[in-house]
């Protein structure tokens, strides 16, 4: 069982990952988007919205660097561990309250604005659950350890190695299988959530528009000189867009 | 310099009979579908009035456009990259469906369904939003016709800017008002702020012909461009999660076809043309220290097609001969720079606007008619602009930033446009003294009238082709905006309900149009799915399904041709012939 919740579902999740993204990417770009609905409702997401994103923001490079930092890096600048797990449920912990916060605003909203919810797919409802899931459990794992004080399970020396172990194809099955049982939970979630994603509106984070701070403002575009006529209508895998994507824009 | 062409359009606003015709053919043939329908692409605005999104003037409250910085450079309204990006999780400012207002249809099944009883049955309005039913309260064109105007006419930013900064007080009582439409298309804009503010990049302008498009396929729904456009021409499909705005009916273009909005205009007061720009001096001019030099500075970027300098430079920037053969024909040229009558709109948002507008006379008119004076008579007339300020204020808000004095030379030299060719058409020698007075020839008067007066289909729409091998650059950049599920069918998308794959606009209308415009006769209607397709229609042939089954039969009968039976495969008989239809047009 071990083995194949930590030696093999990471490998199927990182498969539907990356190569559900790519396909996504090349079949599906009309329908990569956040699908805003702020036309609809604004009130409501101008607080909730922004409270979740940051807070998820911030989550994210939390994880980051309590996964990918080996413990022995932080140690040898100086950080015990104890500040560590003090910061790390800190901040995690606020970010995590605002992260909830704003997607239980979010939730509600799109359960009681009836446009919202019209728009609201199957998809979505999936995503939200297993979304939430994923907070719920996350923030689960830092409750436990802030009641256990100092007795609380570092999972530095257990989930982090068995992450980093799974991009060096060595996965180390034991040092997870060693967790208590929240965080195996959140782990599967997590993973569950992960192998969603490309399927989900939430491939818009993928597409984060950080270029905008480097890009021309104006955008002039022409097609390629040697480009034949009318293009053939696409089958499902063939790549979408036009040859000048990354050339002509000045 | 470097030289590139614009395709501009004009509108003669003396003309406009505020018909909607314009809208609903736009409609029609583009955002006739779910997520898009409140979207109009072109809309006509009775003004006085609030406009379409409500009071979409008021950039204090939308930011849309640009601004000066503190050392003279542009910067974007709505804030720079950083704070954008920052207030990308909800944006700031976006107008909500409200400020639109809320799409609705009738339950008109009931009329049909409802059982027999002593009540009539009410087809009553039903939200195309939530499907509830609704209480109408406002729509793209509440306004009209200066509907409830005595009430809400205040809320024009327009007549509170003129109420505060000068004493006049714009009246609404029926006497002593006036009123004119104005339809609103995308302006195409040399220094558009809403592809300036879309994060993704997705919105482009080409280099052809300077047409502003959206790529669907890059754009991701950051809805920022919505916000950054202060004319609020880009719209956001709630369906498909993209921002769509006004295409300048690039496949009809491409094959000298004038657009939809301006082939059905029953004024006919639309021309199309292009323009020579020089590329390099677009910033600088945009940033003109004071608004009111706006107008001047976008005038300045316009080159004279003849200049022996801008026929070099233009070669060597690419553009074709026969290209410039029609920039030295062009209509919008004329209007704008040669004669100086047409006047961009709101040139103090600073995205250099490329459709034009000619101001109207008729709210000058009106009241001398009114008042039983001789409204073509050039004393009158030039007096009653001097005295009538506020529509000329009005006016100067809309088209100058405020500059009266360029509003009165504008009118000034319509008005003496009427007074001579009265006298002309009375048979008199043509008097003039009339066009001296404000500064032109009686050659460039009369040649002034034919295009505005006249206006011939071919004097109006002066319209290069695409060539074959610019063709294969021009068209289908991504842009399309019509999908292989056909309309309103975005559900069946695997991942929500704007997944799906685009079917390019091209293939349908490129060859197809190139094909129709060198055959003569409507091409079978088979490509067409059974829609009408009003944007490949040049009304030459009936399209399929523009009437009901039972009409056709009807029709063919009576000799005229329908492709009621077209899915047997039978091609429809044109009743009459691409030339015959143009001659019919020039006819009546
Ligand atoms: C930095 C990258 C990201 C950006 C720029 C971004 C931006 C946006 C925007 C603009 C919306 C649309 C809001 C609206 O107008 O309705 C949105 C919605 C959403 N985003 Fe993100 N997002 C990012 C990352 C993420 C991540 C990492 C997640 C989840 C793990 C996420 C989850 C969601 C969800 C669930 C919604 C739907 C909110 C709702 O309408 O109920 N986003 N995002
Ligand atoms: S008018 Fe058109 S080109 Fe200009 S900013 Fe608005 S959408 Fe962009
Ligand atoms: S079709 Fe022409 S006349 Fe009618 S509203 Fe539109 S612009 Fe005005």
């Amino acid at each position: 069982m071990s083995t194949f919740l930590w030696g093999v579902l990471p490998y199927l999740t990182l498969a539907t990952l990356i190569g559900g993204t790519i396909w996504r990417y090349r079949y599906d770009k009309f329908g990569w988007t956040t699908r805003s609905s702020q036309l609809y409702e604004s009130r409501l997401l101008r607080i909730g919205s922004p409270l979740f994103h940051f807070g998820i923001l911030v989550v994210l490079i939390g994880h980051i660097g309590g996964l990918v930092v080996p413990e022995s890096w932080t140690e040898a600048l100086g950080v015990s561990e104890g500040l560590y797990h003090f910061n790390a449920l800190l901040f995690g912990g606020i970010a995590g309250v605002c992260t909830l916060v704003g997607i239980l605003i979010l939730v509600y909203r799109r359960r009681t604005t009836g446009p919202v919810f019209m728009a609201t797919t199957k998809n979505d409802k999936l995503m939200y659950v297993v979304l939430v899931a994923a907070i719920v459990l996350g923030l689960w794992t830092t409750l436990v350890s802030v009641g256990a004080g100092s007795e609380a399970h570092n999972y530095r020396e257990t989930v982090s190695p068995w992450f980093r172990s799974i991009f060096l194809f060595r996965p180390d099955v034991d040092a997870m299988a060693a967790a208590p049982l929240q965080f195996h939970v959140h782990a599967i979630v997590g993973m569950l959530l992960f192998a969603l994603w490309p399927f989900s509106r939430l491939v818009h984070a993928f597409t984060a528009p950080l270029h905008y701070l480097f890009r021309p403002y104006i955008v002039y575009r022409s097609r390629d000189r040697d480009a034949s006529g009318s293009r053939p209508a696409r089958s499902g895998w063939s790549a979408v867009g036009t040859t000048d994507r990354d050339r002509s824009s000045r | 310099m470097r030289v590139m062409a614009q395709m501009g359009m004009v509108m003669n606003l003396d003309k406009c009979i505020g018909c909607h015709t314009c809208s609903v053919t736009c409609k029609q043939a583009w955002t006739n579908r779910a997520g898009t329908e409140y979207v109009w692409f072109n809309n006509v605005e009775t003004r006085p009035g609030q406009g379409y999104p409500r009071r979409h003037e008021d950039q204090t409250t939308w930011k849309g456009g640009w601004e000066l910085g503190k050392r003279g450079n542009l910067k974007l309204k709505a804030g720079g990259r950083v704070s954008k990006l920052f207030g990308i999780f909800a944006s700031p400012v976006q107008p909500q469906l409200s400020d639109y207002y809320e799409p609705w249809t009738y339950d008109y099944q009931t009329l049909i369904e409802a059982p027999l009883g002593d009540d009539f049955p009410v087809a009553r309005p039903k939200s195309l939003i939530t499907g509830e039913n609704t209480k109408i309260t406002w729509s793209a064109n509440w306004d009209d016709n200066l509907g409830g105007t005595s009430e809400l006419g205040h809320l024009d930013p327009i007549v509170e800017k003129i109420r505060r900064e000068s004493e006049d007080v714009v009246k609404f009582e029926l006497e002593r008002t006036f009123m004119f439409y104005l339809p609103r298309i995308c302006e195409h804009c040399l220094n558009p702020s809403c592809m300036a503010s879309c994060p993704s990049g997705a919105i482009y302008k080409r280099a052809e012909d300077g047409i502003v498009l959206v790529d669907q396929d890059r754009c991701r729904g950051w809805r920022q461009c919505i916000t950054g456009c202060p004319y609020k021409k880009i719209y956001f499909n709630h369906k498909s999660g993209k921002a769509e705005k006004c295409t300048f009916c690039y496949p009809r273009v491409e094959v000298g076809l004038p657009t939809v909005c301006s082939e059905t205009c029953v004024g006919r007061l639309r021309y199309i043309g292009l323009f020579l720009y020089d590329a390099d001096r677009v910033t600088e001019a945009a940033a003109t220290p004071d608004e009111g030099d706006l107008y001047e500075a976008q005038l300045g970027l316009m080159l004279d097609p003849d200049d022996p300098a801008v026929i070099a430079q233009a070669r060597a920037d690419g553009i074709p001969d026969d290209w410039m053969d029609a920039a030295r024909r062009s209509p919008v040229y004329a209007l704008a720079k040669r004669y100086r009558v047409a006047l961009p709109l709101h040139p103090e948002y600073r995205t250099m606007p490329m459709v034009w507008y000619v101001p109207p006379l008729s709210p000058i008119v009106d009241v001398l008619a009114g008042q039983g004076h001789d409204a073509e008579d050039r004393a009158t007339l030039f007096g009653a602009i001097e005295a009538l300020r506020i529509p000329v204020e009005y006016l100067a808000e809309l088209f100058t930033a405020g500059r009266t004095d360029i509003i009165t030379d504008v009118l000034r030299k319509l008005a003496a446009m009427r007074s001579y060719m009265r006298g002309v058409t009375l048979g008199r020698d043509g008097d003039a003294s009339i066009p001296e007075s404000v500064g032109m020839t009686e050659e460039a008067v009369y040649e002034m009238y034919r295009l505005m007066a006249i206006a011939k289909y071919d004097d109006r729409y002066v319209i290069p082709t695409a060539h074959v091998e610019r063709a294969h650059e021009l068209e289908e950049l991504g842009c399309s905006l019509d999908f292989d599920e056909g309309p309103g069918m975005y559900e069946s998308g695997p991942f929500g309900e704007a997944s799906g794959r685009p079917a390019p606009v091209a293939v349908e209308t490129f060859n197809a149009l190139k094909q129709r415009q060198t055959s003569e006769a409507a091409p079978a209607g088979s490509d067409l799915r059974g829609r009408v397709n009003l944007l490949n229609w040049d009304g030459n042939g009936v399209p399929s399904g523009m009437f009901p089954p039972g009409t056709a039969r009807v029709s063919a009968a009576s000799g005229a041709a329908l492709g009621a039976d077209e899915a047997e495969g039978e091609a429809p008989q044109p009743p009459q012939t691409r030339a015959e239809a143009k001659q019919s047009r020039e006819d009546s």
